[in-house]
C-alpha cells in the first residue's frame, strides 16, 4: 500500500497559541519531502499534526482522502512511523526489545511477538547496523546509537509513511548518510517520506521536494534548487549564505558578515 | 523464541529463562504455603498438614491420620490467613508495578493517588457508626473502606483531569494533597476515637488475624480478575516507558489506557486494605526487586510480582505471629524490617537497572 498524505488548511496549536494557521501541503509516496526552517518554526509541530498527538485546530488532515481523526490509533501506527527528535527511552529495556516496539501495532492484543516479528525486528537492526547493540541496556548507549535503535523501530514498525523529526542530528556524518540512504531506498520502494531538517545541504541533496517554513507560514515549497537560493535563505534566516550549485544541487556555504566586512 | 544462529546476541529476549523463574517461584510459593500453616502455636507436621491439605482437594482423598481438631486448625484457623495475606501481597504487588510503570515514577506505590488514606478515613466512619459494633468481619467497616477508598481516587481523579487529558504530574499532585487532607481528618477522629482507639489503630498497622474463608470468597475473584486484565495490558505497558507520544505514535491510546489501568489497580488495592488494613511497604517494594532481578518487561514483571509478593506477604505474617506469640506485631512492621535490609542487598548490587 501506499499513502498520500495530504494537509488541508489545517491550523495548529498549543492551548490558545497558534503555530500554524491555515496550511497547506501533500506528502506523496515515493518523495522524500524535507521540513526546513529556522528554530521554533514548527518542523516538530507539523510532525506532530500528522501524527494526531497534537489535534488540528481547524482543517483536515487526509489519508488517501480518509479523515486522520477517523482512524484508530492502532491503524494509524500501521500507516504513519515517527522517529521524534529526542527520542525518550527507558534505560532499562534492550535495544533488542525496544525496536520490538515497532512490532505494536501489527500484533493482536492477546499475541505475544511470533517468529515472524522477531525476525523483522533483527533485520531492522541489521538495516540500520544496530544488531550489535540488541542485549545492551539503552542506559548504556550514545545519543547516536539511540537514534539509531528508535531508526531501527521504525524500520520494524512497516508503515506506508515515515515521518522522522531531526533523525540525523545526533549521528556522525556516516551515519548521516547512511540514514538518508536507507530512507531513499524505502522512498523508491513507494514509502512516503518527511524528514525535518536543519543542514540544509543534506535537505538538498536528499529530498525531492522542500517546504521551507517560517513565521507560522510556508514561505517557499518545490525543489531545492527552487527553494534554496540566497534570497530565501536571508529573508527567513536573517544571515547569509552563499549558494553554490554542485552536480546540480544548491550548497549553501554560512557567511559571517564579520568576515567579509573585514575583507 | 528461536533466535540462535541469526545474531551473536542471542539472550536477547530471555523469555525462556523468565518463565522458568516463574513455574519455580510458584513452586516456591506452594512450598511457602505449606510450611506457614504447619506452623503456629500448635505445630502440626508438615506432613500432615499437607495430607489435610491434599485432602481438600477435589478427587484427591488421603488416608485419614489427622485429628479434627488438626484439621480445623489448618483449615478453619491457618489456613485463611495464609491465603488471605498471599492474596494481599500478590494484590498489592501488581498494583504498585502497574502504577511505577504508569507514572514511570519509582515512588509510586498502590496508595500513591489516596486509595490508602481513603480507606481509612472508611473505615474510621465505620468504627464510628453506630452499628459498628457487629465486629470487623464482613461488617460495616471492610465496606466502608472499600467505599472510601474508591472515592477518594475518583475525586482525584476527578481534580486532576485537564479538558480530556489527565497528565501524570497533576494526578500525582492532587493524590498527594488530597492523601494528606483525608490523612489529618482520619488521625483526629482517631485520636478523638475514645474506647475503640484500639481497634481503629489496629485496623491501620494492617493484620490477617480475622482473615476468614468469606472475605477469601469475596476479594480473590475481583483480585484475580483485576490482575489478569493488568497483565492483558502489559505490553501497553510497556510501550509506556517510552514518552506519551511515542507510545501513541506506536498505536498506544494512551488516555484509555491511564483510565483502565488506574482504575484496575485502584480496585484490586481497595478490595485488598478493605478487609486488612493499610499494608505498606509491599507495594513498593516488591516490584522493584523484581525489576533488579528480572528486568523491566511488565509481561513478567506483573506475575512475577504477584508471586514474589505473595511469598514476602506470608512469610511476614508468619513470623508476626510467631515470634512473639501468643501476642502479634504488626505486619507492617516485620515486612519493613525484614524486607528493607534485602532490599537494600539488591539495590546496591544492581542499582544502575533500577530504571
Amino acid at each position: 500500500m501506499t499513502v498520500t498524505i495530504t494537509a488541508e488548511n489545517i491550523t495548529l496549536c498549543y492551548g490558545h497559541r497558534k503555530v500554524f494557521d491555515e496550511l497547506c501541503f501533500n506528502l506523496k509516496p515515493g518523495q522524500i519531502t524535507g521540513l526546513v526552517g529556522p528554530n521554533g518554526c514548527g518542523k516538530s509541530t507539523i510532525i506532530k499534526g500528522l501524527s494526531r498527538i497534537l489535534r488540528t485546530a481547524r482543517g483536515r488532515i487526509n489519508l488517501n482522502g480518509r479523515n486522520i481523526n477517523t482512524i484508530s490509533r492502532l491503524e494509524l501506527a500501521r500507516i504513519i512511523g515517527v522517529v521524534p527528535q529526542i527520542p525518550l527511552l527507558p534505560g532499562t529495556f534492550t535495544g533488542f526489545e525496544v525496536v520490538l516496539m515497532g512490532r505494536n501495532p501489527h500484533m493482536g492484543f492477546f499475541r505475544y511477538e511470533g517468529e515472524t516479528d522477531l525476525k523483522i525486528a533483527l533485520e531492522a537492526m541489521v538495516m540500520t547496523r544496530t544488531d550489535h547493540l540488541a542485549g545492551r541496556r539503552i542506559g548504556e548507549l550514545s545519543g547516536g546509537e539511540i537514534q539509531s535503535i528508535v531508526i531501527a523501530r521504525v524500520l520494524a514498525q512497516q508503515t506506508d509513511a515515515i515521518l522522522l523529526d531531526e533523525p540525523t542530528a545526533n549521528l556522525d556524518i556516516g551515519r548521516q548518510i547512511e540514514v538518508l540512504d536507507l530512507m531513499r531506498e524505502l522512498c523508491d520502494r513507494g514509502v512516503t517520506i518527511a524528514i525535518a531538517l536543519h543542514d540544509l545541504n543534506l535537505a538538498a541533496q536528499y529530498c525531492d521536494r522542500i517546504i521551507l517554513l517560517s513565521g507560522g507560514k510556508i514561505i517557499a515549497k518545490g525543489r531545492p534548487e527552487d527553494v534554496i537560493n540566497e534570497s530565501n535563505i536571508h529573508s527567513v534566516y536573517g544571515k547569509g549564505g552563499a549558494v553554490y550549485d554542485i552536480d546540480g544541487k544548491p550548497v549553501v556555504v554560512p557567511k559571517s558578515a564579520r568576515i567579509t566586512g573585514a575583507v | 523464541m528461536d533466535l540462535t544462529g541469526n545474531t551473536p546476541s542471542a539472550p536477547v529476549l530471555k523469555w525462556r529463562s523468565r518463565f522458568l523463574w516463574l513455574g519455580l517461584l510458584i513452586v516456591v510459593l506452594l512450598a511457602v504455603i505449606l510450611i506457614a500453616t504447619a506452623i503456629g502455636s500448635v505445630r502440626i507436621p508438615l506432613r500432615t498438614t499437607g495430607s489435610i491439605l491434599l485432602d481438600k482437594l477435589p478427587f484427591l482423598r488421603m488416608p485419614g491420620i489427622w485429628t479434627t481438631a488438626q484439621e480445623d486448625i489448618v483449615w478453619q484457623l491457618r489456613l485463611p490467613r495464609v491465603i488471605m495475606a498471599g492474596i494481599v501481597g500478590a494484590a498489592l504487588s501488581v498494583a504498585g508495578a502497574t502504577y511505577q510503570g504508569l507514572f514511570r515514577n519509582p515512588l509510586a506505590d498502590p496508595y500513591l493517588i489516596g486509595v490508602a488514606q481513603g480507606a481509612a478515613l472508611g473505615a474510621v466512619i465505620g468504627f464510628l457508626l453506630p452499628v459498628a459494633g457487629v465486629g470487623l468481619s464482613l461488617g460495616v467497616v471492610p465496606l466502608m473502606a472499600f467505599i472510601g477508598a474508591m472515592l477518594s481516587v475518583a475525586v482525584v481523579y476527578g481534580l486532576a483531569r485537564v479538558g480530556k487529558a489527565l497528565p501524570m504530574s497533576t494526578l500525582i499532585l492532587a493524590g498527594v494533597a488530597l492523601g494528606a487532607l483525608l490523612g489529618a481528618v482520619v488521625a483526629y477522629l482517631t485520636l478523638t476515637s475514645g474506647q475503640i482507639m484500639r481497634s481503629i489503630l489496629f485496623w491501620l498497622s494492617g493484620s490477617f488475624r480475622l482473615s476468614q474463608w468469606n472475605e477469601i470468597k469475596i476479594v480473590l475473584p475481583i483480585i484475580l480478575t483485576g490482575s489478569i486484565v493488568l497483565m492483558l495490558f502489559s505490553r501497553s505497558l510497556n510501550l509506556m516507558q517510552l514518552d506519551e507520544d511515542q507510545a501513541q505514535q506506536l498505536g498506544v491510546n494512551v488516555e484509555s489506557l491511564k483510565v483502565v489501568l488506574l482504575s484496575i489497580a485502584t480496585l484490586i488495592t481497595a478490595a485488598a486494605v478493605s478487609f486488612v488494613g493499610i499494608i505498606g511497604f509491599v507495594g513498593i517494594i516488591v516490584p522493584h526487586a523484581v525489576r533488579l532481578i528480572w528486568g523491566p518487561d511488565h509481561r513478567f514483571l506483573l506475575p512475577l510480582s504477584m508471586v514474589s509478593g505473595a511469598i514476602l506477604l506470608i512469610l511476614g505474617d508468619l513470623l508476626a505471629r510467631t515470634v512473639i506469640a501468643p501476642s502479634e506485631i504488626p505486619i507492617g512492621v516485620v515486612t519493613a524490617l525484614a524486607g528493607a535490609p534485602f532490599f537494600l542487598y539488591i539495590l546496591r548490587r544492581r542499582a544502575r537497572m533500577l530504571f
